[in-house]
């Protein structure tokens, strides 16, 4: 029998003396502080299980932590921060799945507005005229926005209405037409004592597809950032369980938990906490590759939309960038690739990274302005069925 | 060794683990413990191939209690992961009832509606599934396999399991663990599992082992593997893992196939030419297989 009591154990069970109690407490608070997902009932079950495991061991009261203070593996390095800051002594084990952020050559900003580009305003006076209207600054690029317009587009971002896209969910509802449900048909018999009754219908149910948004931080992005990261905010907050989100520059960030708060500001303070390579440089090719190796073929790539925010510039190898965006397509449902400069005049994708991804991407959309989020979220919204290989000149 | 014993403390927990083949570091045995000693579930992620779902395996053996699975799927009911009722058995017993009733009149004094319907929802008719299983079973270990796969709503229903080890058949009435089962849960990350399910377990992240622990993983298992191929094998896997960018890197799992293959074909040590034509036991992507045999030509041939 394995279930004999060991003495100590149950929940609820004090560390012995107050000091203690309030060392081991503070310590749960300071992970709390740093960001880990330290609620009141963790707490109790840390002290808990340092109360079952013993104090003696430095080891011990590590891993009692470890196990009950931390939730994924990205908050192990903050916990063995935490834990060597309140403990003091050498660090325990750099277990960490990221590689090391290296330096990244800043690239040239595109947030110069196209002279030729047809919104361009002649005079800033004239602009803040035509801004007073709504319609006017829904199809404004966010990039040549000035920052009082610039507040005023962040407030429209609510008049923005994402739908998930659908799939055929395994389960079956019940429907007047369809196949024969057997199951419920027998039942309904059963209820009648076994008498043949009426015959019961079903069709397949449909759920939620799961949309994964990569969204480009890198320094030729960077005025775009933060209104992708507000799109990104108010699709999480549409389909929470259903949407993730990464941002990708020279490394790949998992930013997810920090839009599911609620409020957009609050939303963007902690996703750029979280984000190390904030307009740096770019890699695109490596961290599309990490997200399919460490996310997307583990399942959430499978028979997702994928969703690309990127201007496509890859310096170094376009040909990685190619080989990734294939392996990505491979998977998802649907890639729909969002770049804001396909809504600008003259332009055209001719970048090697950009023409090295297009043979495996369904939907190439413009993104700069309010209008086109819509529009990308109409898109993401409708993906309901496979084009194939995009028809794109 | 009873297995009071055997959860006295992580070390002994950790020895006995391997006296089963299943060689647990510092941090798996000490959650691995607390998770039997606060009675909560464990939650245990980490790269596939990494041995979440021996952990749970080696547990029951080491207990000496059954081994419960319930393998995760899209679309996962709780009438699968409970229990169900036989509905044609039912109707078959109906009808037996009722043709034998009409046979011999007299046979069957007085069959009410409320008899018959007491006979039907009987204990004969319950099909149960995993997680009630484990509850009539227990003391057992019951192993949530790749929970990330379920959706929510199953998720949510989990958590009720868990947190009350009772489960409410209507027309049972209430069934409840004596103890409550040893449950591991292993996720592959695919998606994120909700707070409050993460938050009644405890956490462990599982690593890919080192070059000695999975030296000493494959020794264990696999005794009759040559001693020195068996050390030219991890290395190799090794670099595999850390050198070579590589779509899907191998796990132990894979590293256990490859050795058993080689033992197969009678090789004693390694060369490029038995380790290109055994390296579909641990490389499973063309792209791969192409990378791990060039890094096989600048190892190999030295």
């Amino acid at each position: 029998m394995y279930a004999v009591s060991t003495g100590a154990g149950a929940e609820g069970t004090e560390v012995e003396g107050w000091e203690i109690g309030q060392t081991l407490g503070g310590f749960a608070r300071a992970c709390r502080a740093a960001g880990l997902p330290v609620t009141a009932d963790r707490e109790r079950t840390f002290l808990a299980a340092c109360a079952a495991v013993g104090l003696d061991s430095r080891e011990h009261v590590y891993w009692a932590g470890r196990g009950t203070l931390t939730a994924s593996p990205a908050d192990v390095e903050p916990f063995d921060r935490v834990f060597t800051g309140w403990f003091g002594g050498r660090p325990m084990h750099a277990v960490s799945g990221q590689e090391p952020p290296r330096t990244s050559t800043l690239q040239a900003a595109l947030d110069e507005p196209d002279p030729s580009g047809g919104r361009g305003e002649p005079s800033d006076q004239m602009v803040a005229a035509v801004a007073s209207t709504e319609e006017v600054l829904r199809h404004r690029d966010v990039a040549t926005l000035s920052p009082a317009e610039r507040a005023a587009v962040r407030r429209q971002f609510a008049t923005l209405r994402p739908r998930p896209p659908v799939r055929r969910a395994r389960r079956h509802t019940p429907s007047h037409r369809g196949a024969v449900d057997g199951r419920a048909t027998v039942r309904t018999h059963l209820r009648n004592l076994g008498e043949p009754s009426r015959i019961r219908f079903r069709r397949r149910a449909t759920r939620a597809r799961r949309v994964v948004l990569l969204v480009d931080v890198s320094g030729s992005m960077s005025a775009y950032a933060d209104s992708l990261l507000r799109l990104a905010h108010r699709m999480v907050q549409a389909a929470p369980r259903t949407t993730e989100v990464f941002t990708v520059g020279t490394r790949l960030t998992h930013v997810t938990r920090a839009l599911r708060e609620r409020d957009a500001d609050r939303a963007l303070l902690a996703a750029g906490d979280a984000v190390p390579d904030w307009s740096g440089g770019t890699r695109l090719g490596q961290s599309v590759g990490a997200f399919v190796g460490r996310w997307g073929r583990r399942g959430m790539a499978r028979g997702a939309v994928i969703v690309v925010f990127s201007d496509g510039w890859e310096r170094e190898r376009p040909e990685l960038l190619g080989e990734q965006m294939r392996r990505l397509g491979a998977l998802a449902h649907r890639v729909v690739w969002v770049n804001p400069h396909r809504g600008k005049e003259g332009y055209a994708p001719v970048q090697a990274g950009i023409v090295a991804c297009l043979p495996y991407v369904d939907d190439f959309v413009a993104g700069h302005s309010l209008a086109t989020f819509q529009e990308v979220l109409d898109t993401v919204a409708e993906a309901r069925e496979r084009h194939g290989i995009l028809r794109h000149a | 060794m009873p297995a009071a014993d055997v959860l006295a403390d992580p070390g002994s927990l950790r020895a006995g683990l391997a006296g089963t083949g299943y060689l647990a570091d510092d941090g798996l045995s000490t959650v691995a413990w607390l998770a039997h000693s606060l009675q909560r579930p464990l939650l245990l992620e980490g790269e596939p191939g990494t041995g979440k779902t021996a952990l749970a395996e080696a547990l029951a053996e080491l207990l000496e209690v059954p081994l419960v699975r319930l393998q995760c799927y899209e679309g996962i009911e709780a009438s699968q992961a409970l229990y169900d009722w036989d509905f044609p058995r039912q109707i078959l017993h109906l009808r037996a009832v009722e043709t034998a009733a009409a046979a011999v009149p007299g046979a069957f004094p007085a069959v009410t509606g409320q008899d018959l319907e007491a006979d039907l929802f009987d204990e004969r008719f319950l099909l149960a599934r995993p997680v009630l299983r484990a509850l009539r079973e227990a003391p057992c270990v019951l192993l949530v396999d790749e929970v990330d796969r379920a959706d929510d709503e199953f998720e949510a229903f989990l958590l009720e399991v868990l947190s009350t080890w009772t489960v409410t058949i209507p027309e049972l009435g209430t069934v409840r663990a004596q103890t409550p089962p040893y449950v591991v849960l292993t996720s592959n990350r695919t998606r994120e599992l909700h707070d409050a399910l993460k938050r009644r377990c405890l956490y462990h992240w599982i690593q890919h082992p080192g070059l000695e622990r999975e030296l000493a993983i494959v020794r264990t298992r696999l005794p009759q593997v040559d001693e020195a191929l068996a050390g030219q094998l991890v290395a190799l896997v090794q670099q595999l893992r850390t050198d070579e960018d590589l779509v899907k890197p191998p796990g132990v799992a894979e590293t256990l196939d490859w050795a058993r293959a080689l033992h197969a074909l009678g090789a004693s040590r390694l060369d490029p030419e038995t380790a290109a034509r055994t390296l579909g036991a641990a490389v499973k992507y063309r792209e791969d297989a192409e990378r791990v045999r060039m890094a096989l030509e600048r190892t190999l041939t030295r």
